[in-house]
């Protein structure tokens, strides 16, 4: 069945402490190419049948309204994905 | 006073006089909301007794709040805070009815309805679109107990309206998500409007911005604060320590003060 994927990731301007986690961590096992690390949230929207323009809008209300604390989070991107 | 109504609550030395007093606040109504999850309602519930008020507990898929004069939102988790920490729970049927009453009323003139939400109830409370800001994981990601010194830099709320600007008091603080975030544009209007109710003294545990604790609502009517005054409320179950000298082991109670503030806020309202 066609997935609609929401991505959520912590604003730019909010420090992401699990992120600077798995940075610090990289290292540790071997990886030391990447200057940072943010840790955002992926959801995965099921449908049935053909997604339409209202199931679009749907996902990005259910995204602004729920999947997202505009306070600390930005919706990223909604879109569908490609199986 | 009837002997039935005499409990290990009840205080055993009682001045005759003061009894209209004591039923007056009895008769003040305090709704505390459980969520599947919540672990201290049952110790707000106890500190309002404490206080002299009557809990009321209220169940997070009503709608009624049971005619209460205020609420408590308290700790612990909400439905695993699957998502966010709070933010199923915001959407329960309880908070809707309890984001409504705390912003309508007192448009005819009564005062709004006094809410306080406690660490998860706090996170609640910010889901809610109550309070503003959120917060986020400790800046050290550390699941952090320990006792906490803060100050009351507001004292416009029913809930710290017996304190004095600055006073400090110490309450056990217990979370991993306490770091108090907001932009910079709400830390201002916050700072500047009074509304920082409650500011980490003696070292920022957590990372918050400018060191809040707890912040309130414009109206003052609705507070947030991470820290726990509900395990401070009785000798010998409470830190070790106060914001107005030692005390002896575990005998802190300064957080019945917030209840106590309420309680005597409503009856002389």
């Amino acid at each position: 069945m066609p997935r609609i994927i929401v991505d959520v990731m912590p604003k730019p301007e909010i420090l992401d402490p699990q992120g600077k986690a798995i940075a610090r961590e990289l290292p540790q096992i071997g990886i030391d190419g990447f200057a940072g690390v943010r840790q955002g949230k992926r959801f995965e929207l099921t449908v049935e049948g053909e997604v339409t323009e209202a199931h679009l809008a749907e996902a990005r209300r259910a995204g602004q309204e729920l999947l997202s604390n505009p306070v600390i989070e930005d919706v990223v991107s909604v879109s569908v994905a490609e199986d | 006073m009837a002997d039935s109504s005499v409990t290990l609550e009840t205080p055993l030395i009682a001045d005759l006089g003061q009894e209209a007093a004591d039923s007056r606040l009895a008769r003040v109504r305090v709704g505390v909301v459980a969520f599947p999850g919540t672990l201290d309602e049952r110790d707000a519930a106890r500190a309002v007794r404490l206080a002299g008020g009557t809990p009321v507990p209220l169940w997070y898929k009503d709608s009624d709040l049971q005619d209460v004069d205020a609420v408590v939102v308290p700790g612990g988790f909400s439905y695993g805070d699957y998502l966010r920490a709070g933010a199923i729970a915001a959407k329960a049927p309880m908070m809707t009815a309890v984001a409504r009453a705390a912003q309508s009323r007192g448009t005819s003139g009564s005062s709004p309805l006094p809410v306080l939400g406690i660490c998860n109830g706090f996170q609640v409370l910010t889901e809610t679109h109550l309070l503003p800001g959120s917060m986020i994981k400790n800046d050290h990601l550390k699941f952090l107990c320990r006792d906490q010194r803060l100050a009351v830099e507001s004292t416009a709320t029913p809930w710290t309206a017996a304190f004095e600007p600055g006073e400090e008091i110490v309450v056990p603080l217990k979370n991993q998500d306490g770091q108090y975030v907001a932009d910079e544009g709400t830390l201002a209007e916050l700072e500047a409007e009074g509304r920082v109710v409650f500011r980490y003294a003696g070292g920022n545990p957590n990372g918050s911005r400018n060191g809040i604790a707890g912040v309130a609502n414009a109206r003052g009517n609705v507070v947030g604060l991470m820290p726990h005054p509900e395990h401070a409320v009785e000798p010998g179950f409470g830190p070790s320590s106060s914001g107005s000298g030692p005390v002896a082991m575990r005998s802190g109670t300064d957080g019945l003060r917030i209840f106590s503030s309420l309680l005597h806020q409503l009856v002389s309202a």
